[in-house]
């Protein structure tokens, strides 16, 4: 029983990798197509970033450098399993700084610095279809995707736009990468669409427990899903962050006390402490919380 | 004053510990040994080793006592180990007609060859609790010798007379698949299905089951034949040129036995629906045979109502490892997408109220 210590370099096995690897080169080849993998059991939850850890341990070498982010946070439980997971199994360098990373495992942000060529983008998938909750059943969604018959989607926005005035959509927003695939860019905020969008860097996407890859390969159009008189926009927010005094980044709410008082501080962490070690100040900022 | 919330490593770290605490309980209590578990919770062990897809009955022990007795935690530790071992091929198929049989019931018919046996079972018990067990010994059981009398599988007696369906066979060049090296596409064939269903999740089946028998695409089933015994399993090793007896595994194999029609091309005759676990689990056998007749309703031109004959709805919801995982994943943070939703709210009622005001 002792051989339950005794794992491969990044936990899984040479062949399982390779697998992997064929299927992501797969997926890199026809950009926004969910390409089928034999995704395997890992010792975290489906549901809590399989899809994401099996890509990120089949692409990783020794010399990698990882990051980890939940909510644009690096220190989120899941973040900081994940990212001890690899620690342990992989033995990498990690990482909290966006741009000494070569590997950034995401779920639900893209960083707010803007990613550079060589790095690459992981995103942990929950549910791969874009049009599951349009019609469930893979046989007629495969269908649908082969004979660009997303004609549903487009009616689904239209109805959002008729019973609230706007399309109401604002995270996991359908996007068209190059012209082709319409594809989930998994529940990321609508604001960071526009990130994916001719990206210098490899957005790949691991769906586990719904045993598919894809991807976005760098300088790849992805365009936001819209109408000619609704065109896609992103969230604004009031206020800049509270803390470092970031403006036009995505903000976390955080509620302060029972009678409504409340704050906005970025969401990505990393951005927010080089901003205030740079001494930016927002706000609610003091010298103190950028130690 | 907010505080960029740090220590998530700690916090997990005191969390395991703090688990680990709970797990073990009251020092002064004897801690479980394996045996114990092995021994004395030999049914929490099958269920674990079933639909953790793995027969180790020690392996399985320890996940329950690492869980807690948590089921489907133990099963998802069975299946995270498994996953990691090396393939080294394929064993031949069971042959459970020869089974040493240790239980073997059949409901159609009143005797048959090699008899009826009921062996360790709950049936006939009267559900009362018993106190006088704890902490006592068991009379051993009783025990004769085996006869030389074989006990042919029913649906091969059955099949003799060409009442019921041949047992299906693969198409001409096509290999049984396998479902934990290659992503399901569906529609399945019945080989996968019948993997998919015997690591399923037992409540799942249970219910699906259920719900055909109460005429949510009812198949009139008849219970032909549930064995329960050990087998031999054999791996051919190319080099030998022969199968080599790698041992015995215990596993409950259940027949179920099914109306149909016929048809132009087809003469009358019962349908079959399967069901085959590790160790003894007759009620996941029974689930699963009915769910598997369910499921082949396309195959015999039946109209498709009910949710137990949906394959794609069945299959891709009755892994509990699955199930659990996503279900369970919605405690993790989602404020992101939250806040993303409450800047929308708060949007559309400010121009609510902004209406409103207007009408006014």
């Amino acid at each position: 029983m002792n051989a339950v210590a005794n794992y491969n370099f990044a936990y899984l096995d040479e062949q399982t990798k390779r697998m992997i690897r064929r299927a992501i080169l797969k997926a890199v080849a026809i950009p926004g197509y969910q390409v089928p993998f034999s995704s395997r059991e890992m010792p975290m939850p489906y549901g809590w970033g399989t899809g994401g850890v099996q890509v990120t341990a089949s692409i990783m070498g020794p010399d990698d450098v990882l990051k980890v982010i939940d909510q644009g946070a690096d220190d989120t439980t899941n973040a900081v399993s994940i990212r001890a997971f690899f620690a342990k199994v992989a033995e990498v360098k990690t990482t909290t700084h966006t741009a000494e990373a070569t590997i950034i495992q995401t779920r639900h942000r893209i960083p707010e610095r803007k990613l550079e060529a060589g790095q690459i983008l992981v995103y942990q998938v929950p549910i791969p279809e874009p049009l599951r909750f349009l019609e469930p059943r893979e046989t007629e969604t495969r269908k649908m995707h082969a004979l660009e018959e997303y004609g549903l989607m487009h009616v689904k926005l239209y109805e959002d736009i008729a019973r609230h005035g706007r399309i109401a959509t604002t995270y996991a927003y359908p996007v068209k990468v190059e012209g082709r695939y319409v594809m989930d860019p998994s529940p990321t905020p609508k604001f960071d669409n526009p990130k994916m969008h001719r990206s210098e860097a490899l957005q790949l996407f691991g769906a586990g427990r719904e045993h598919r890859i894809y991807a976005v390969p760098p300088h790849t159009d992805v365009v936001s899903l819209d109408f000619e008189d609704h065109p896609f926009e992103i969230q604004q927010f009031e206020k800049p962050c509270a803390l470092c005094g970031a403006e036009g980044v995505y903000l976390d709410e955080v509620i302060l006390d029972d009678r409504g008082g409340h704050m906005h501080v970025c969401s990505d962490t990393d951005h927010c402490e080089e901003r205030r070690e740079a001494g930016l100040m927002g706000v609610m900022g003091t010298k103190e919380a950028a130690e | 004053m907010y505080v960029a919330v740090k220590g998530g490593e700690a916090a997990i770290a005191n969390a395991h510990r703090l688990l680990a605490d709970r797990r073990r309980g009251d020092r002064t209590v004897p801690a479980l040994r394996l045996d114990q578990i092995v021994e004395q919770l030999g049914l929490a062990v099958d269920r674990a080793m079933g639909e953790g897809s793995l027969y180790d009955r020690e392996l399985a022990a320890l996940a329950l006592i690492q869980a807690r007795g948590d089921l489907i935690e133990a099963i998802f530790l069975v299946r995270a180990y498994r996953t990691t071992l090396p393939r080294f091929g394929y064993s031949e198929p069971i042959d459970t007609g020869a089974m040493r049989i240790e239980r073997r019931i059949s409901a159609t018919f009143k005797d048959l060859p090699g008899g009826q046996m009921l062996g360790p079972t709950f049936d006939y018990t009267h559900r009362l609790l018993d106190p006088s067990i704890v902490g006592a010994d068991a009379d051993a059981p009783m025990q004769r010798e085996a006869g030389d009398e074989e006990a042919p599988r029913v649906t091969d007696l059955l099949g003799r007379e060409g009442l019921i369906e041949a047992d299906g066979a693969l198409a001409e060049g096509e290999d049984v698949g396998d479902l934990t090296r290659e992503p399901l596409d569906f529609p399945l064939n019945r080989d996968l299905r019948l993997q998919a269903l015997a690591r399923g999740d037992e409540g799942f089946l249970l219910a699906l089951g259920y719900s055909t028998q109460r005429g949510y695409g009812r198949t009139h089933p008849f219970v032909g034949e549930i064995r329960i015994g050990e087998v031999d399993v054999e791996f051919d090793i190319p080099e030998l040129g022969f199968a080599v007896n790698l041992g015995r595994i215990r596993v409950t194999e259940c027949q179920m036995v099914n109306q149909f029609k016929g048809s132009a091309k087809i003469p009358p005759q019962f349908t079959r629906g399967y069901g085959l676990v590790f160790g003894q689990a007759e009620r996941k056998a029974m689930a699963m045979s009915l769910v598997d007749r369910a499921l082949r309703a396309k195959e015999f031109g039946e109209d498709i109502v009910a949710p137990a004959q949906d394959e794609e709805f069945v299959i891709s919801h009755s892994d509990n490892v699955q199930a659990t995982g996503f279900v369970e994943h919605l405690k993790l943070p989602h404020y992101v997408d939250f806040q993303a939703e409450l800047d929308l709210i708060r949007r559309m009622r400010a121009e609510f109220e902004g209406k409103r005001e207007a009408a006014e």
